[in-house]
């Protein structure tokens, strides 16, 4: 018999349920007292640098129904394109930036926003640059798996002309999914539709 | 050598989006296949937590929420195990956040509203971040199994849910625990999202008696893999060079 690679297995993922927000968004939920704030509440603080913006959306079912029980994670570069993180390599980012966002959706309306500031470009692995975006994580009751998408600015027309990833969706039709529309004031409405005919680009990696 | 890419996840052996057993995935699973794409450095990077965000009392759920002199009703209970990647490493510094019904089978959710009573002393909210070696551990008490609107009669098994980042944000997954020995783990339509019966038996807890604390603890182990980086002296990538 052929010996295969000795590597180990995944844990397989379950879905995070309709009571995600207890582990991790207690506060929004109002169990209060045992963290002091959830995590993922504040991306930036008064000397963040960069251009802030505003995100906004809902993620939407088959039915055209709002999900008022996900949770919607964001995790962007900074303003001049570096991450906040050990495994970046180029420099040092914006200690004044956190990175990471963590938003429950509205109770009522199924909305999720996040104060944040505009991305700036990060290469691809072949040295080109991407065009700016903001990697969305969305886990709720009935998803079985975190689905992966990114949010493009729709204002940056030229830079997403040539990001390599937009480039790899056979479909054209299907790229304005994952473009966030500007609404003035610097905020950016970017709507998450799980199935149909304007269903967003979902990424396996 | 240097880190590649993340390896490919086995989209086989996760469950798949639509399970019609599980009825809420048949209107949230995305129709279209998944667009293919190798990680970039958005992927491979990840926001790391340090410890000195926790609180002493973030992995005791049985008094994190509890009143002064008082705890949580239920079986006490240590879980312990070891965050790895694929290729066996332990994962340091990953957070591991956790969340549970009480020993009755309720949360603390405005949406739970099953008639077993919540316990005032009982959040069941807890995190941790993994020591040099991946390894973390908790103390709780055992959720009780509850019912839920699916089939006419289904029940979930006992089940702790568990998020976890790695040093990646490709590696975020998120998961639960079930219990050695529940009846009700191989009735579940949740658990039965997942393909093969090797893959469900790795959510499954152990028992362990050598970590179990005498006249006090019973405890279960729960071991985790995250997804692992290609190791390579070949894969060309202009990034970080």
């Amino acid at each position: 018999m052929t010996r295969r690679p000795d590597t180990l297995k995944e844990t397989p993922s379950q879905t995070a349920g309709p009571y995600v927000h207890i582990g991790c968004t207690p506060n929004f939920l109002g169990n209060t007292g045992i963290y002091p704030e959830d995590l993922g509440a504040r991306m930036v603080n008064d000397r963040t640098r960069g251009e802030r913006i505003t995100i906004t959306g809902t993620v939407w079912d088959g039915t055209g129904t709002a999900l008022r029980d996900a949770l919607v994670e964001i995790w962007q570069a900074d303003a001049d394109g570096l991450y906040p993180s050990p495994e970046e390599t180029r420099g040092a980012a914006d200690p004044d930036f956190a990175g990471f966002g963590r938003s429950g959706c509205d109770w009522e309306t199924g909305a999720f926003t996040f104060a944040t500031v505009k991305p700036g470009r990060v290469p691809y692995p072949d040295g080109r640059l991407q065009a700016p975006h903001v990697t969305v994580w969305i886990a709720a009751r009935g998803i079985n798996t975190g689905l992966h998408t990114r949010m493009y600015f729709a204002d940056e027309a030229d830079a997403n002309a040539e990001d390599p990833v937009l480039a790899r969706i056979e479909h054209r039709n299907r790229v304005p999914s994952l473009l966030a529309q500007p609404e003035g004031n610097g905020v950016y409405r970017f709507d998450i539709r799980l199935q149909g005919d304007h269903e967003t680009v979902f990424f396996d990696m | 050598m240097t880190k590649g890419g993340f390896i490919q996840r086995d989209r086989a052996w996760h469950p798949p989006a639509y399970a019609p057993g599980y009825k809420t995935s048949v209107t949230r699973a995305p129709g279209r296949p998944l667009i293919s794409m190798p990680t970039t450095l958005s992927e491979e990077t990840g926001p790391v937590f340090g410890r000195d965000m926790l609180g002493p009392r973030d992995n005791d759920l049985i008094l994190n929420f509890a009143r002064d002199g008082e705890a949580a009703i239920g079986e006490r209970i240590i879980v312990h195990g070891r965050v790895t990647d694929e290729h066996g490493r332990g994962v340091p510094n990953a957070l591991i956040e956790v969340w549970q019904a009480n020993a009755g089978g309720r949360y603390r959710h405005r949406k739970d509203g099953y008639l077993a009573p919540l316990d005032p002393n009982f959040g069941g909210c807890g995190r941790m971040v993994t020591d040099a070696e991946g390894r973390y551990e908790f103390r709780t008490v055992k959720p009780g199994p509850y019912p839920w609107p699916n089939g006419v009669n289904d029940w979930r098994p006992s089940h702790i849910h568990f998020s976890l980042f790695g040093s990646g944000f490709a590696q975020r997954l998120i998961s639960q625990m079930y219990f050695e020995g529940d009846p009700l783990i191989w009735q579940c339509p949740i658990v039965r999202t997942i393909p093969s019966d090797a893959a469900v038996e790795r959510l499954i807890a152990a028992q362990d008696m050598t970590a179990t604390i005498p006249m006090d603890a019973l405890a279960y182990r729960f071991d985790i893999v995250l997804r692992g980086r290609r190791q390579t002296l070949f894969e060309t990538r202009k990034e970080g060079l």
